[in-house]
This record gives structure tokens, sequence and C-alpha cells, in this order.
């Protein structure tokens, strides 16, 4: 069988699971598509789950309330092996890319790690990923009675659901004592589409001046055309927006229909988490910002300017 | 304690990437120590400065001759000895991880500190493939440490947000940027670590071999519009984009 780790927050599955289960339909590997929901309060998770897997295991157990590397890595290497799983796909979320490393080592598998592709070749299972700030694509594989993969998130179509509801079954786990405590915790909580999830988005760079402007020109034009909020690294660091919002190599990689870039220098760890994108759109007031080599439509000018002329003109 | 760091050699992030044969060639390229592990070091040798009861900082590469020098710069900065496991196998992180778990367990070590995420891979696997083979609890993309007696406390980013922590040593952490501010090495200490131990030790007795295999690489660019509109006249340069935007690419209505 399959094994796919669900990917859930606040009782909801999310994106990224219905893009796993994408993920085990092209991957060209036999046997039930089989969904882990590990969790606490899990009931609604594991009914979507049905909709679009063969069948779905759960525990739903209060130890389990709060991930943990070690609990997850001991739970999904239990429920592989007693299902016989000969691929585990999990979500390349960071946690999913905690984990997965364990899973891999105690079930003795290779791990094709962060995957965009997935699919047969002969009997190996090949898998395609990012390399050097993704501007290298490669095809890495690895033959095994048992692999482990980890799908980047936005990488495929979300699974829709086929119709017909697969079992749900009740799974009992022994679960190691977690060795880390968690004293505390934040949480960025943001009310606007998740980024990861926005058809289109909106993102600011130093360029755009203050935290003050970066409300009235990124949140303003995200909120007129519906979109979601990105930021740099730059930005970040100036405290300006919480981390959450960060897009690069070590923020998050979004792929949206359009990314409008304002005051963005177009710096190659920022790339490398935007560079998928359908359409980009700059506007810098540097005719010669690397932002412009990718973009397809640019405007040469101050962000000052520009940026309440378009929310003015987009009300019509 | 003993404190093992990792180090990894990489191409600077501006470093032209060429593929030949389906490969990538870093023919050229400047090669420079991994950003992540550089927090790494830096991290050792402030805990130690910090009163922590840290023995003794050893710093572990795998990989071509060339990431001797890779080493020279960690033992430039101060670590007190290198270890290098000198091969051109290209090992995937689940079978490096069956060499730094080896090394750990022969030196004795008590924490182990890794490069969150690869500069060129993006591969955030060693450390916690490495914590899993020693049976460790690890710490992933951690923003602030502090080690008293074998209770390791700090804060760490995580899906959401980020959590502080508390685990006890041995343990296995990852960086991140942030973690801190790498020293540059001074000359009087380049001087000194061309003295340091480095020692080499060869593939075979670790027993590694790669169980991912690179069947080959290509450089994707999508060609883009670029069509460029001047700003001079914001009013109309506005709406040329938004006109652009509804009715060619179509992505907002
Ligand atoms: C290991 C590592 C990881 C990193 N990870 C990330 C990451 O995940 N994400 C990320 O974003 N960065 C990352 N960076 C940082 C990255 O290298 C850049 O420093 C950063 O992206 C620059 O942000 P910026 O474009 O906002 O700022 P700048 O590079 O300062 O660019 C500002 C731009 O605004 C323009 N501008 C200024 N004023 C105006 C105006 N009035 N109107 C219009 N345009 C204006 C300027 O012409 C300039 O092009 C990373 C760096 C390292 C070393
Ligand atoms: C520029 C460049 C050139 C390379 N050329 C060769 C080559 O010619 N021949 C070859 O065999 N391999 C080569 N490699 C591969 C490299 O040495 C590693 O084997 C490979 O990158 C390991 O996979 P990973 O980075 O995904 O490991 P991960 O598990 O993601 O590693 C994460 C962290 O682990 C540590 N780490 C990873 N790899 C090593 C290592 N090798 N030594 C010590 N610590 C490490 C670091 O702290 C790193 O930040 C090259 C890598 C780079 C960046």
């Amino acid at each position: 069988m399959i094994l796919i780790v669900a990917e859930h927050s606040g009782g909801q599955l999310a994106k990224s699971t219905l893009e796993m289960v994408t993920a085990a339909r092209e991957s060209g590997r036999e046997g039930p598509i089989t969904v882990l929901v590990l969790g606490q309060g899990t009931a609604d998770v594991a009914t979507a789950a049905a909709g679009v897997a063969d069948q779905v295991l759960v525990a739903d157990l209060p130890a389990l309330a709060q991930y943990n590397a070690e609990l997850w890595a001991a739970a999904t290497t239990q429920i592989a092996q007693e299902g016989e799983a000969h691929t585990v796909i999990i979500g390349g979320s960071r946690s999913g890319r905690e984990f997965a490393p364990r899973v891999a080592v105690r079930l003795d598998a290779p791990y094709l790690e962060d995957a965009i592709g997935l699919k047969t070749s002969g009997e190996a299972l090949q898998a395609q990923r990012y390399t050097y700030l993704a501007r290298v694509t490669e095809t890495v594989e690895a033959e095994a009675p048992v692999i482990v993969v980890s799908v980047k998130p936005g990488s495929f179509a979300p699974a829709q659901a086929t119709g017909a509801a697969g079992e749900q079954y009740d799974v009992e786990l022994d679960l190691p004592a977690p060795r880390v405590e968690v004293t505390g915790r934040s949480v960025e909580k943001s009310s606007r589409v998740a980024l990861t999830e926005a058809d289109v988005i909106v993102s600011g760079g130093r360029g755009v001046g203050s935290s003050e402007n970066f409300t009235a020109y990124v949140e303003g034009l995200a909120d007129r055309i519906g979109a979601g909020v990105g930021a740099t690294r730059a930005v970040v660091d100036a405290g300006w927006r919480p981390y959450a919002e960060q897009v690069g190599q070590t923020g998050k990689t979004v792929q949206p229909k359009a990314y409008v870039a304002l005051g963005v220098s177009g710096a190659v760890q920022h790339l490398s988490g935007m560079g998928k994108s359908k359409y980009i759109v700059a506007i810098n007031k540097d005719a010669e910002a690397p932002i412009f080599k990718v973009a397809d439509y640019g405007i040469v000018g101050d962000v000052n300017q520009i940026v309440p002329a378009l929310i003015e003109a987009a009300r019509k | 304690m003993k404190i093992l760091t990792l180090v990894r050699q990489v191409p600077d992030a501006e470093a032209r990437v060429k593929i030949s044969g389906g490969h990538v060639d870093l023919e050229g390229a400047t090669l420079v120590i991994d950003g992540m592990d550089e927090y790494g070091v830096e991290e050792a040798l402030r805990l130690r400065e910090s009163g922590a009861a840290v023995e003794e900082i050893v710093a572990l590469a795998v990989g071509p001759k060339r990431v001797e020098d890779a080493l020279r710069t960690a033992l430039a900065m101060g670590v007190d000895r290198a270890i290098h496991v000198e091969t051109e196998e290209k090992l995937d992180p689940i079978a490096l991880s069956r060499i730094v778990a080896q090394v750990a367990q022969a030196e004795g070590a008590g924490l182990i500190l890794v490069g969150g995420q690869e500069a060129d891979w993006d591969s955030q696997a060693l450390g916690a493939a490495t914590a899993e083979r020693l049976g460790w609890p690890q710490l992933t993309w951690t923003n602030e440490l502090k080690v008293e007696g074998d209770a390791l406390t700090g804060r760490h980013d995580v899906d959401d947000g980020n959590e502080s922590f508390r685990a006890t040593l041995p343990a296995v952490v990852t960086t991140q940027q942030g973690l801190n501010e790498p020293r540059y090495p001074t000359l009087p200490n380049i001087m000194k670590a061309k003295r340091k131990e480095l020692r080499k030790d060869a593939l075979d007795t670790y027993g590694a071999a790669p169980t991912v295999r690179v069947v080959s690489s290509e450089i994707q660019t999508r060609a883009r519009l670029n069509k460029m509109i001047d700003g001079k006249d914001p009013q109309a340069a506005a709406a040329e984009l938004l006109d652009l935007l509804r009715n060619e690419a179509k992505v907002i209505a």
C-alpha cells in the first residue's frame, strides 16, 4: 500500500494532503492509497480524507494533540510496517521534513526529499526536485522494498473527491514518551488566505519604505484584489512583517497564478521561493533590478506613486 | 561535553550554475563553507565562551579533497580539530547520517550541530536522520540555544510560529539564520589553524553507501513576457497593468 501521513490544522484537512494523494496517484506505485491521520479531535479530517483515499487509518489520541517528531516517526513507522507499505508519503512542511528522515532510518529506506514530481521507472521510484536555489531541476531515483518521500507543497494539483468514501479504521499505536518539552508557543496568525494556497500574492520588499507603507500599499492592494500577502527576508528582519509571510529559500515556496512584487530587488534567495509563479509582476524604481529579468509585466517607477494609483484603478 | 559540528562546502549563492553531461558542473565556481554550518560552528564557540562545560569542539566533513578548505575555515574560526572523511562518492543524507552517527559515538559527542537547510540542495534531512540513528532527540530551525549541565533550552521555529523548548543532552540541533552572527577568522587564527589536527578517514571504514541516485539535472528557464511599462505617468501605468492582468493574463477579476 501507499501510506500518506495527513497534514491538518485547526481540525481541517490541509490542502497539502490532497496534493499528496495526487502525488500517490501519479507515482505509478500500486496498491490502495491509505491516509494515516494522527492527532486529537480529527473526525472531520478523517472524513475529508476518506473522500479522496481508498482507506483512512485514524489515531485520534490525547497523546497526539501536539506534533512531535519522535511520536510522528514512531507512529508512521509502525503503521508502515504493519500495513507493509512500499511507499510512505509525507508533507514537505517543516514538521514533515523533520520526521520523514527518522521514518526512513527506522524503515532502512531511501528518502526522496521535497519531490515536485513522482513517477515509476522500471522498478525504481523517480522523483524530481529543485536544487541550487531552484535553478536546477534534478531527477533522482531509488529502488528498495520501501521508499520514503516528502512532497513539496504546491507542486501537485489537489486531488478531487471521487464520490466513493474510503473505509475508516481506528488504529492502536505503541508510542514513546516525548523527550522535547514545549515550554511556550507563539503562533503567527494571519487572517488572510494562506500564502501557499493563494491564487494571487502581493509581496513587498524593503523598497516599500516602512511598516506603515507596507500596510497601506501591500495589504491595501492585496485586499483590493483578494490576494495573499508576502514579504522578503529584509522586511521580516526589519520587523515590519511576521516570518509567516516570508517568501524564499528560508521562507515559503509559493507558486501562485500571479505574484506581484513591490519594491523587491529579486535576490536569488527570494527568487527560489517564487520563481515558479505563473505570472510575475514587478514594480521597482530601479530599471536594472534583477526582479525585472523574471518579470512578465514590469513598471519602472516609485511604489509611493504607482501603488496608490493601482489601488484606485482596481476599484473600477 | 564534546560538540560535533558539521561542515559542508557549497557554491557561493551568486555562482553561475552550469550543466554538463546532464550533471551540475561546479568548475570555476567559488566554493565556500555553507552559511548554515557557519551558524553551527559559531554557536559551538559561543556555548564554550558563555561558560558551558565544553571540553572540545570537533568539525566533521564528508566529501572530496577540496572540502578541506571548509574545514580549515572552521578551524580558523576556533574549532579545536577536524575530521575529514574523504570520498568522491555523492552520499545522500540518509547514508551520510551513518557516518555522522559513528563519528559522534567514537568521539563521545553530547551535542551535534548541523546546518538547518543546505544552501545548495535545500535538504533538511541530515540532522533528523542522525538523531534517529543515535536515538537522540533533535531540535530543528533553532534561533536560540542555552546549555546548562545537560539541560538544553531555547527557541525554534515550527510550522505556524515558534516554540520554546527544554530537552536533555545528548541531542542534535539544526541551525537557522538569525541564531548568531558568525565571526570572521582573523589572520593569526588562520595561521594557527594550519597547525591544528585535520584527521583523514577513509569512507570504507564507515560502511555508508548511497541509497539515492541522481539520474539527471537540467536548468529550466521559463520564458517570461518581459513587458515593461513606463511609470512616469502613474495613472496610465496602473491602468495598463490592470488591463494586462485582467484581459491578457486573466489572473484577477
Ligand atoms: C542564507 C540566506 C537565506 C535567505 N533567504 C531569504 C528568503 O527566504 N527570502 C528573501 O526574501 N530573502 C532571503 N535572503 C535575503 C536576500 O539575499 C535579500 O537580501 C533579500 O531578499 C532582499 O530583500 P528586498 O528585495 O526587500 O530588499 P533590497 O534588496 O534592499 O531591495 C529593495 C528594492 O526596492 C527598490 N526600491 C527602493 N525604493 C523604492 C521605491 N520607492 N519604489 C520602488 N522600488 C523601490 C530598490 O530598487 C531595490 O531593488 C536570504 C539570504 C541568505 C544569505
Ligand atoms: C558544491 C557541492 C559540490 C559537491 N560535490 C560533490 C562531489 O564532488 N562529490 C561528492 O561525493 N559529493 C559532492 N557533493 C555532495 C555533498 O558533499 C553531500 O554529500 C551532499 O550534499 C549531502 O546531501 P545533503 O546536502 O542533502 O545532506 P543534508 O542531510 O541535507 O545535510 C544537512 C547538513 O548536514 C551537514 N552535512 C551534509 N553533508 C555533509 C558533508 N558532506 N560533510 C559534513 N557535513 C555534512 C551539514 O551541516 C549540512 O548543512 C557536493 C555538494 C556541494 C554543495
